[in-house]
């Protein structure tokens, strides 16, 4: 049976994108798997007793080595913010390509905690910064001083010790251009080096808390339990800056959601599925459910979606129990119609992202499909025909097609980038100043305008002379003939309208990441937890890779 | 160090400021990577370019032809080069093609790099005395290695090369020969049980 791949017209609306939870081909999962044989170490640890110092941890394979340089200050309760525009934080980070000497940690010392405003060089691949859950992290090192371990249940409300504000890679302030390492095996899937940054910087405050304890009561201080540990992640605050990524990066997108389908399609195309795969699937399912059951959010546009999720999932489960058999034939395609007809969104990625998890074999493949070369896609292809253009996105951005962007609504807002923090902003272009200056981020308004002013010229034309009186249209020329080619490299809705909400395009990319516990702040930042549930580094060697649900 | 990505961006923002339209400066940012990736001035001739704009008399050409010439003052390398780029096909034809002026040639250049690759051809570009002989975007071979800014090129050659050998015939027989020298003479037995060997072709 051959099973269509789900049209980008379903598939790429944002309110489907963010329906995305995480999944097998999650970049944080993927991250761990391809580095679970690499050596894991504790080269330095120079913190005084507060635990403001210096620390090194490693990964290294043969003569591969990643480092993570942490460095924790003093931070006065005043400046802790999450805002981006803050200028101190309780930790800065760096992974270092190779192992770092005195001379680069001192010249880092000085650089990695000033994070924007430092300079960085071509030996480093990523950078971050990260501040205390001061009320958490206060708890912790109080319980371990005394002897005992923390109040389990005030830790998984938080879910962490402290929470990221940005994690910044590929050439941003001096860092490694992604050119120089591209071509690492180990580094093939996207954002690998942003996730082991992240994982190593989740051991770092495991030791650092211990670390404290320990100076404050050396006779009767305990570390923290190793089981709580893994049930703590890294927290991040995320706002837009994200959002414009994916619209910048359309083969990169389209790669993403691309294995994503490929996966599913595969799935629903298996004719018989054995015992094993069936339970394996509906026993994640049924304890992913605590992860949903411990979701904590003010946000009353999350309560609510949580609350349709979990009566979806818990009917579905029941259904899955007392109507369904898996002993018929592609059963992963009678359940996914069964999913459609009566679930909402949410519901139904959620369970797509389960599905995957039998699959190893259908899945691993993908990933290392999930990187992009774009450069190769940038030049347009000017011989092409006024007809040729115009058939792509009549095919292509049907949906976009029937917007009317005369009407206010659908042209309320606009993207820019600010200049006190130069981090993308969008605002109401009919009531803030500055749409002069609006990014090229309105894909769906300037493919409607390409498409008129095609309508004029005639079919033969070359897109070469369609170009010479049409220059500022020249961005979404180019997105058009790269649709062609990727399917799912454009969000087939409207980013300017009076409807749109930005964190779906947050979670869109933060489910690829691997977050959990989506926790929108405003309808523009939200914060997440990566990593909880993940094997410590000195368990990775033999770890159970469906972790996320135990 | 600044990284070729920061480059990129700050060249395309750079030029969306200066009043090209995003695609163009999407065309900028690349090419001015491309030239820092070359070892050519490339940050230095666009601030230059960009802040001095205003006070140019630049001419926007459109369709390119064997002869440009500017009529009032200079052409704008930017306009010229997206032109060029997006001609190239129709261009590649054209034994030469020559413009008169052209303000700051050097951020003309990538178009032409980019073109090479496109049409797979090396293209031999003169800006006066200056001479760059572009391969398929790989490479740039020049008699100019100066970091400086150059204003103009009062006098502008573009030569496609057609795809020849840089050597004879007979130079390329005596390395083939040498060659053959990995190969092992078959005997007999071998050739009756090569691939294919004891069929007919015409069943």
């Amino acid at each position: 049976m051959n099973i269509p791949l789900r049209d980008p017209n379903v598939v790429m609306k944002l309110s489907r994108l963010g329906s995305f939870h995480q999944s097998r081909l999650s970049f944080l999962r993927s991250f761990l798997k391809e580095f679970k044989d690499w050596d894991y170490k504790r080269d330095l640890f120079e913190l005084n007793e507060k635990g403001y110092g210096t620390a090194v941890f490693s990964f290294k394979k043969k003569k591969r080595v990643y480092s993570l340089i942490c460095f924790a200050n003093e931070l006065d309760e005043n400046e802790r913010s999450d805002r981006v525009i803050a200028t101190k934080w309780d930790t800065a980070f760096t992974l270092f390509d190779g192992v770092p000497t005195k001379l680069d940690i001192e010249r880092l010392k000085n650089e990695v905690p000033k994070q924007e405003i430092g300079r960085l060089s071509y030996k480093e691949l990523t950078l971050s910064r990260a501040n205390k859950s001061v009320r958490i992290f206060n708890h912790v090192v109080e319980s371990l001083s005394n002897g005992v371990q923390p109040d389990k249940e005030l830790l998984a409300k938080v879910g962490y010790l402290y929470r990221t504000t940005a994690v910044y890679g590929s050439g941003k302030f001096g860092l490694a251009d992604r050119f120089r390492i591209k071509n690492r095996e180990e580094i093939y899937g996207p954002f690998r080096l942003e996730m082991m940054l992240v994982y190593l910087v989740r051991q770092f405050t495991f030791d650092q808390v211990n670390h404290v304890a320990k100076n404050r009561n050396p006779k009767k201080a305990v570390n923290l339990d190793p089981e709580i540990c893994k049930s703590l992640g890294i927290g991040n605050s995320t706002g837009l800056g994200m959002a414009p990524f994916i619209v910048n990066h359309p083969t990169l997108l389209n790669n993403w959601i691309y294995a994503r389908e490929v996966s599913l399609k595969k799935i629903r195309e298996i004719k018989n599925v054995s015992i094993t795969e069936s339970n394996l699937f509906k026993d994640c399912l049924k304890k992913s459910i605590k992860n949903i059951t411990s979701w904590n959010t003010e946000s009353e546009y999350q309560i609510k979606k949580i609350k349709y999720l979990l009566k979806d999932l818990n009917q579905f489960i029941l259904f899955l129990e007392n109507e369904f058999d898996f002993n018929q034939e592609y059963p992963f395609n009678k359940l996914y119609q069964h999913l459609e007809e009566n679930y909402q969104e949410e519901c139904v990625e959620y369970v797509v992202s389960m599905m995957m998890e039998p699959y190893e074999n259908i899945v691993a493949p993908l990933i290392k499909e999930m990187s992009s070369e774009e450069d190769k896609y940038f030049n347009i292809p000017t011989e092409r025909t006024v007809l040729e253009l115009k058939t792509i996105i009549e095919n292509k951005y049907s949906e976009i097609l029937k917007i009317d962007f005369k009407k206010k609504e659908n042209n309320l807002n606009f993207w820019f980038i600010s200049k006190n923090k130069e981090e993308p902003r969008l605002a109401n272009r009919f009531d803030e100043n500055g749409s002069d200056l609006e990014q090229p981020l309105a894909v769906a308004r300037d493919i409607k305008k390409l498409y008129e002013n095609l309508l004029v010229f005639k079919n033969n034309l070359t897109i070469a002379m369609f170009l010479l009186s049409n220059a500022d249209l020249r961005h979404v020329v180019r997105r058009a003939f790269i649709v062609e080619k990727f399917p799912y490299s454009e969000i087939q809705d409207n980013t300017i309208g009076k409807e749109i909400v930005p964190i779906d395009m947050l979670r869109l990319k933060l489910s690829f990441f691997g977050a959990l516990k989506f926790d929108p702040r405003s309808d523009k930042w939200l914060r997440i937890c990566m990593f909880q549930g993940a094997p410590l580094p000195e368990q990775l060697k033999n770890y159970d890779e469906h972790w996320v649900y135990n | 160090m600044k990284s070729l990505s920061e480059i990129d961006t700050v060249s395309k923002r750079s030029s969306r400021a200066a009043g090209y339209s995003w695609g163009i400066a999407e065309e900028v940012g690349k090419n001015i990577r491309l030239l820092e990736i070359f070892c050519l001035p490339g940050i230095k001739n666009l601030n230059d370019f960009l802040n001095c704009k205003k006070n140019i008399k630049l001419e926007n050409i459109k369709l390119i032809t064997e002869d440009n010439s500017a009529n009032k003052s200079q052409y704008c390398p930017v306009i010229a080069g997206v032109n060029f780029l997006d001609q190239i096909k129709t261009l590649e034809n054209l034994n030469e093609i020559k413009f008169k002026k052209i303000a700051y040639p050097m951020l003309f250049l990538p178009f032409v790099s980019r073109a090479s690759e496109i049409v797979g051809k090396r293209i031999l570009l003169k800006l006066d005395e200056k001479e760059f002989l572009m391969s398929f975007n790989n490479c740039i071979y020049s008699n100019f290695s100066k970091k400086e800014i150059i204003k103009i090129a009062e006098s502008v050659s573009i030569k496609i090369l057609k795809n020849e050998d840089s050597f004879s015939e007979k130079e390329w027989k005596q390395l083939y020969k040498l060659s053959e020298e990995t190969f092992v003479e078959e005997n007999e037995s071998l050739k009756n049980s090569g691939a294919g060997a004891g069929l007919t072709d015409n069943d």
